[in-house]
């Protein structure tokens, strides 16, 4: 009641709904579900949105919409827009430092360094965009009378299990390599902590990174996965948050009906702020050769 | 929604004159637009699951006039369109064929060659269409010439000049003169006759009224909503009124007039939201190929797509169908 609190002179807290982030918008689930999230002390922190199977639909349908004009941006602009998602990131460092604090128990030192490489790494993969197609394409020696090449192209749309422990600097690490080479992702973010990965979709949201190509999904892995796993017209899946050895074998099973690539990770959960390498980026490229006829 | 109260319109009496046919169409109750919108909406809302949604499929399927009316056709893409008709999964034996292709006349013979007699019926929009903007001899021989080329459905476009301006009897002469081109020499029906609206020109759902009960009195076996070139093209609360008048106009006088909801309708969704209103306004006599038609080409796939979740218990990949 407004006047009640203006008498006291108390003002009542304004909460934040935690959504969905899907083709640019953030619904609540198409199932109406939430499940109570806690914070690392065990204390009730935020009720976040539950994702259900529906909502994995729409977003596969939102990210396969996006990825036309996605893939057809130039290498150097995807990379542009990255760093663009790096500069907001920073100017919204102390939020995330408290909810990294807050959700994975750390110190405020060691949070801040989450945070930071965090930023970093957006920027490391940033800088990958317009440099990949020389790393990993090739002009190829062949007998006869072509100029024979190979370019790197994105997959397609990327269903990514995120880590479930590193809340943000694992997310970032999950999601930049696969939109920087031109895929589209619908990411499950981590089950227990999903406060930064929808402060994360808030980023994006005001970012240059057009609707549908990140959608970040809240909720249960082992609900949601397998039905991107199934799913026709996703063309791969990162199971790098699925730590459960019997899922992972279920989820891979399911993807093999159409042959979708399947990027494992490490069966435990990595130490994200070790450098990350090229792998993330190579596993969701499909190399084309063009064999180009010369001299006739 | 109560029915308007009318009495058995008399043909002839009706159309004798230019003022007793605009007395009778001024006369029809108007239609509540609140109301039209809000029950629509609420029809909308049905949830159609399982077994029923199984079947839901198939209707639509099969009820599907599959459409290419492009200035870029070419008798390739219809023959492909055609195969498409006949078995539109083949990797599923069990999924009906649709219930026609839809052509421009000048690709009717191509459309008929490739279809045989596989029981999917050639259609073709005659009468200048879209804009149905020529002199009515020209309409009779685009009209003729679509028949003789083998299509066994013409759809019409009403002159929605003269409709707008109130001359209701030169738009019933012209689909009178139409329907006495399909039919032969002995008076049988050569091809059937489904009048298009346009709705999207008509302005208000007064005249989405009057015009289905004018199409129908000068003979329609369908009425339609829509070309497909001008927006709004289907919408449910227009083709509620559309289903209204049928209703209504088989009370009066017991003949039996199609509907078809062309233009718009893109997904399965939308398709099974249109059925639960044709059984809801006018019963199941109408839920067949021969009186609900979609007029559609992109819905076709959504179907498939859906028939495909059903079988399969996984989510579809546009991949796996034909591009069209």
């Amino acid at each position: 009641m407004p006047t009640k609190s203006s008498a006291s002179g108390q003002r009542l807290d304004v909460r934040k709904t935690y959504k969905l982030y899907i083709g640019g918008a953030f619904p609540r689930s198409e199932s109406g579900r939430s499940y109570a999230v806690h914070d690392a002390k065990g204390q009730f922190w935020a009720n976040a949105a539950q994702a259900s199977r529906k909502d994995a639909r729409d977003a596969v349908a939102a990210a396969r919409k996006a990825f036309g004009s996605w893939s057809g941006r130039t290498a150097y602009n995807r990379g542009q827009v990255v760093y663009r998602v790096a500069e907001l990131l920073e100017g919204r460092r102390d939020q995330f430092v408290e909810e990294v604090q807050r959700g994975e128990g750390v110190g405020k030192r060691q949070a801040q360094a989450g945070v930071s490489a965090s930023i970093d790494r957006l920027v490391w993969y940033a800088g990958w965009a317009d440099k990949l197609a020389q790393v990993v394409g090739s002009s190829n020696p062949v007998a006869g009378p072509y100029f024979d090449f190979s370019v790197p192209e994105p997959t397609g749309v990327v269903a990514v299990v995120a880590p479930q422990q590193s809340s943000l600097l694992g997310l970032v690490s999950v999601v930049a390599p696969v939109i920087v080479t031109g895929n589209t992702c619908v990411v499950v973010a981590s089950q227990t902590r999903p406060t930064p990965a929808v402060a994360l979709a808030e980023v994006l949201a005001t970012s240059d990174v057009p609707g549908g190509v990140v959608n970040l999904l809240t909720g249960s892995a082992a609900e949601v996965a397998p039905w991107l796993a199934s799913h026709m017209d996703v063309n791969a899946i990162d199971l790098t948050g699925v730590n459960d050895s019997g899922l992972r074998t279920e989820l891979q099973a399911a993807a093999a009906d159409n042959l979708k690539r399947v990027f494992l990770g490490p069966a435990a959960e990595p130490d994200w702020s070790a450098g990350p390498g090229t792998a993330r980026m190579r596993a969701f490229l499909e190399i084309k050769t063009v064999w180009h006829p010369i001299g006739i | 929604m109560a029915a308007p109260v009318l009495s058995a319109p008399d043909d002839e009496e009706l159309v004798s004159t230019p003022s007793a046919l605009r007395r009778f169409l001024r006369g029809l109750p108007g239609v509540d637009q609140v109301g039209c919108e809000a029950r629509a909406a609420t029809l909308a809302s049905r949830s159609i699951k399982t077994t029923a949604k199984a079947q839901a499929l198939d209707l639509a399927v099969s009820m599907i006039d599959l459409t290419t009316l492009e200035g870029q056709d070419t008798t390739g893409k219809v023959r492909a369109l055609c195969a498409k008709a006949q078995r539109p999964d083949p990797t599923d034996p069990s999924c009906p064929s649709v219930a026609a292709v839809c052509v421009y006349p000048d690709l009717v013979s191509a459309a008929r060659t490739a279809l045989g007699n596989s029981g999917v019926a050639v259609a073709s929009v005659a009468t200048a269409f879209p804009s149905g903007r020529a002199a009515l001899e020209v309409k009779l021989r685009d009209t003729a010439d679509a028949i003789a080329a083998g299509a066994t459905e013409i759809d019409m476009v009403i002159d929605r000049g003269a409709f707008l301006s109130g001359d209701f009897t030169k738009v019933h002469e012209e689909i009178a003169a139409v329907r006495a081109a399909c039919a032969t020499s002995d008076g049988q029906a050569a091809a059937h006759l489904k009048v298009i609206l346009e709705t999207g020109e008509l302005m208000t759902y007064d005249n989405v009224r009057r015009a289905s009960w004018l199409a129908m009195l000068a003979g329609a076996d369908f009425i339609k909503t829509s070309t497909g070139k001008v927006q709004p093209a289907a919408t449910l609360p227009v083709t509620l009124v559309m289903l209204e008048a049928v209703r209504d106009f088989a009370d009066a006088t017991g003949r039996q007039v199609g509907v078809k909801a062309a233009g718009g309708i893109s997904t399965a969704k939308d398709a099974i939201r249109y059925l639960v209103m044709v059984n809801e306004t006018v019963g199941d006599d109408w839920l067949t190929p021969h009186l609900f038609r979609f007029g559609a080409s992109r819905l076709l796939n959504d179907l498939l797509m859906q028939r495909s979740k059903l079988a399969t218990g996984r989510y579809a990949g546009h991949d796996y169908f034909t591009l069209d």
